[in-house]
């Protein structure tokens, strides 16, 4: 049995940020990072356009145009950043959560260009900063188009700097919960093809989000939504699983992101008829809405019959008037990502674009500290979560474009303080007895993956992947019926018959690849029927949740959280929760949300 | 159109020898190397081993040698290949795992050893650390390195010397060394300028070749040598300016390299 202090899993911003954070505070404290891959491999590093604080060093001027502001008068301020944040959310995110976030940047983006990120920089060598989607002031961070890259790569190396033990190619199976204590996990080492127990005083998860339920994703193949299954089967309910979020621009037909920061940096959506359509959705923001409101337009418009391309499958990114040292300086990889894709260069070329599955509101609930909690508030002991794997709920409904890098660093930092602090308890101390790991939980891991390996049905992995992806895209993308959510959850269950009948090519153990995405595509056919149940349930509009029978929020009856349990058959039973406020209450109330 | 695939399958355990296996794969117009892999994988051979995350060349994982070259499979068309047959094999130069699949820790080991964490012996300030645009666009090149390796693998010194930093290690040290926030040159000096360091680079130019981000490792190679042997000299904070630099092409004016105050001029 493998044992440490602390054992996260994830080598995201999130648990790298969070393991820095141990480090730190508690330097005695043995702790190890469990990933699936290796850390600079991870999805964050796909982030491109930046990441929020009110750093205050670029305002509007009078006429809207971002300018350098005076060092003595920032031209940003974190209660609208918050504020920002709240209404992007759709008055949904818990305020508590939001605050800190708000509050927390500014401190976090200094930290870490102290660690050595490589931003992008103002005549006078200060951060730059650049216009978002949803956001106020221009309050983007950024490395040209490569801030998550930045970022992932500047973490990676405190890891090398603190020296934290790191478990690359490892497969977490399952989290081991009992008598409401986390234990560890177990998992696999996909080198060796052996399983091991790893237990551990406090386990943190870092793992992601679950973009890949959907066909057309910016999500990377490794986005398979494992911690949030692995929580799920452990008994912790998933929190608001329905708010997924489509980002508009996604590179069409392959779902590549082009970030952002490209309408942050000026450029237009076109129809087919050349127009810049987000005049009739969002005048007072055009092209610079929040995600949800932007994909909802681009779909209204195909719908309406205005797309362009051949089909009039698509809408268009106009790049053009930015002209060539524009792009290659702020935007060189999205203008590199058209040419290699598609063969289009955005120089001379507008790009077709779709709205891509892209951000994972939901997931594993946990308070404002980075505790997971089950129930409306009940601490799991020695469990926490952080990114986009946790709802804290820092985003709500509906993300604002460069709040999930930030969620990433202040939340893994907020969390390591977090364990950190619990591993301070006399009782968890360093040299305290760890938690026992019950003696089965590696031995139902192993079970669990004969039994897969055994399996000699007639059924193929992809077939059931490919047609779960292809209909959650279809039945609970951007515009949502009760119809085709009803189909889904039947869709669903067939699969997951299907997928009993399934066999492997490959029965061997050692860097078993074929093994690994089979048990992901297993967590794709779990956590998908909460999404939709979720959806099916929510009879409102909020956020990225759009119900054509119910168009409005409704506030009454939907000011509140979904829980979606799993039940003993495997189904998921859904409940709710309330919105979590800080102690003084709502710092904002809800309002009509219009940009 | 119809494209055959020659695919390397090696599991160190079980065979004496490498072999290539063919595949054929129906191409449509913007398939990639690795969509095709993919389609082996899922519906012909789910034996066929390879890595792969983000497909959209900024995580690293999927560097192979493709039709004689380092690339990432998936930004690499197949149309663009212009061949009827399309050869995978694993990057040349580092151990194999199993098939596509390469022991990464070598690598990893070699950058740890550059030190690639910025080092400050002033305490912060308050706010941002300030560095120009121009300070900045000194590292801007070499931060693009996504560690897909397939510049080290591409060295034939590398080949020839397991030793040898290779060129993504060097371009790390680079990084941090001309990195204006960074106080540690020394430091990384004494490793990058070892006797397995930048010495043993002999301008082949592959790594810069092949490196799927445009990240010019040769070149920042060469401005290590004069940064170590400047310093080696004693040479800091001397402005000189070196008449001739055959090693920059015209129009790279923009990666002109500073060695500690010492302007080197095309």
């Amino acid at each position: 049995m493998i044992t440490h202090d602390v054992i996260v899993v994830g080598s995201g911003l999130a648990g790298m940020r969070a393991a820095v954070e141990i480090r730190r505070k508690a330097p005695q404290a043995d702790i190890a990072l469990i990933t699936k891959v290796y850390p600079t491999r991870s999805h964050s590093g796909a982030a491109q356009g930046g990441i929020a604080a009110a750093l205050g060093n670029i305002r509007y001027d009078a006429n809207g145009v971002p300018v350098a502001a005076p060092e003595d008068q920032p031209g940003d301020d974190w209660l609208t950043h918050m504020y920002d944040t709240v209404k992007g959310a759709d008055f949904i995110g818990d305020q508590d959560a939001q605050e800190i976030l708000a509050r927390e940047a500014v401190p976090t983006i200094y930290e870490l260009e102290h660690m050595g990120v490589p931003f992008s920089r103002m005549p006078d060598g200060r951060i730059a900063q650049r216009p978002f989607g949803g956001h106020t002031n221009p309050r983007a961070c950024y490395a040209a188009d490569r801030t998550g890259h930045a970022l992932l790569h500047t973490l990676y190396g405190e890891l090398v700097r603190y020296n934290v033990k790191v478990y690359p190619e490892w497969y977490m199976l399952s989290v081991v919960i009992e008598d409401n204590s986390c234990r560890g996990v177990t998992a696999l080492d996909i080198r060796t093809g052996e399983v091991h127990a790893v237990n551990a005083k406090a386990t943190m998860f870092g793992t992601g989000g679950y973009g890949r339920a959907f066909k057309i994703t910016s999500n990377a193949f490794s986005s398979t939504g494992d911690g949030i299954t692995a929580a799920y089967r452990a008994g912790i309910p998933l929190e608001d699983m329905e708010f997924v979020q489509f980002h508009p621009t996604g590179l069409f037909s392959h779902g590549i992101l082009l970030s952002e920061g490209a309408r942050g940096e000026g450029g237009y959506l076109l129809n087919g008829l050349n127009e810049r359509f987000m005049s009739r959705y969002a005048p007072g923001r055009m092209e610079l809405a929040p995600r949800d409101v932007v994909s909802r337009s681009i779909y209204s418009e195909l719908e309406a019959g205005r797309g362009a391309g051949p089909n009039g499958e698509y809408v268009l990114l106009d790049l053009r008037h930015l002209g060539k040292q524009k792009l290659d300086e702020r935007l060189p990889q999205i203008t590199e990502l058209a040419r290699d894709y598609l063969g289009i260069d955005p120089v001379t070329e507008p790009v077709p674009i779709q709205p891509t599955a892209h951000y994972s509101m939901g997931g594993i609930p946990t308070d404002a500290d980075g505790r997971v909690v089950r129930g409306e508030n009940e601490i799991v002991q020695g469990f926490f979560a952080a990114g986009e794997c946790a709802c804290a709920s820092v985003h709500g409904a509906n993300r604002l474009g460069t709040n999930s890098l930030l969620e990433a660093t202040v939340y893994g930092r907020r969390t390591g303080q977090t364990i950190a602090n619990f591993l301070h308890l006399e009782s968890q101390g360093v040299g305290a007895a760890i938690p026992a790991m019950p003696s089965q939980a590696l031995k139902q891991a192993e079970d669990e993956l004969r039994e897969l390996l055994s399996r000699t049905g007639r059924e193929i992995a992809a077939d059931i992947r490919k047609e779960l992806q292809a209909t959650m895209f279809q039945n609970a993308g951007v515009f949502r019926t009760p119809e085709k959510l009803e189909a889904e959850l039947g869709i669903i269950e067939d699969l997951r018959e299907r997928f009993a009948l399934i066999s492997l090519d490959d029965k061997g153990r050692r860097y078993n690849t074929e093994l690994i995405e089979t048990l992901e595509l297993a967590h794709l056919l779990e956590f998908s029927e909460c999404i939709v149940a979720g959806a099916l349930a929510r009879q409102e509009s909020r956020g990225a949740h759009a119900r054509r029978d119910f168009p409005k929020r409704d506030d009454t009856h939907w000011m509140k959280h979904t829980l979606a349990y799993r039940e003993a058959d495997g189904r998921a039973r859904l409940d709710y929760k309330p919105v979590r406020y800080g102690p003084d209450g709502p710092r904002f109330q809800p309002e009509e949300r219009k940009y | 159109m119809e494209v055959r695939f020659r695919v390397h399958r090696y599991d160190p355990e079980e065979d004496a020898t490498a072999r290539y296996q063919v595949y054929t794969v129906d191409v449509d117009g913007d398939m990639t190397v690795l969509d095709c892999l993919n389609q082996i994988k899922w519906y012909q051979d789910g034996t066929v081993t390879f890595r792969r995350s983000c497909r959209s060349a900024i995580c690293g994982s999927c560097g192979m040698l493709i039709n004689g070259r380092n690339r990432l499979a998936c930004n690499t068309r197949v149309a663009d290949l212009e061949a009827a047959e399309v050869s995978v094999g694993p990057l040349p130069g580092f151990p194999i795992l199993r098939d596509l699949v390469v022991d990464w820790d070598p690598f990893f080991a070699k950058d740890a050893a550059m030190k690639p964490y910025l080092i400050n012996d002033t305490p912060p300030p308050d706010k941002e650390r300030r560095q120009s645009p121009e300070e900045y666009s000194k590292i801007d090149n070499a931060t693009l390195c996504i560690m897909c390796g397939c510049c080290s693998s591409s060295c034939p010194v590398v080949w020839n010397n397991g030793q040898y930093y290779g060129p993504a290690a060097l371009t790390k040290a680079y990084r941090f060394i001309f990195d204006s926030r960074d106080t540690a040159t020394r430091e990384r000096i004494d490793m990058a300028g070892s006797e397995e360091g930048t010495w043993r680079c002999h301008t082949i130019f592959n790594c810069t070749t092949d490196c799927p981000k445009g990240v010019l490792n040769t070149q920042n190679i060469q401005a290590l040598k004069r940064k170590v042997m400047l310093e080696k000299l004693g040479f800091t904070g001397t402005k000189l300016v070196f008449n001739v630099d055959p090693i920059y092409k015209e129009g790279e004016a923009q990666h002109e390299h500073e060695a500690g105050g010492i302007a080197t001029r095309a």
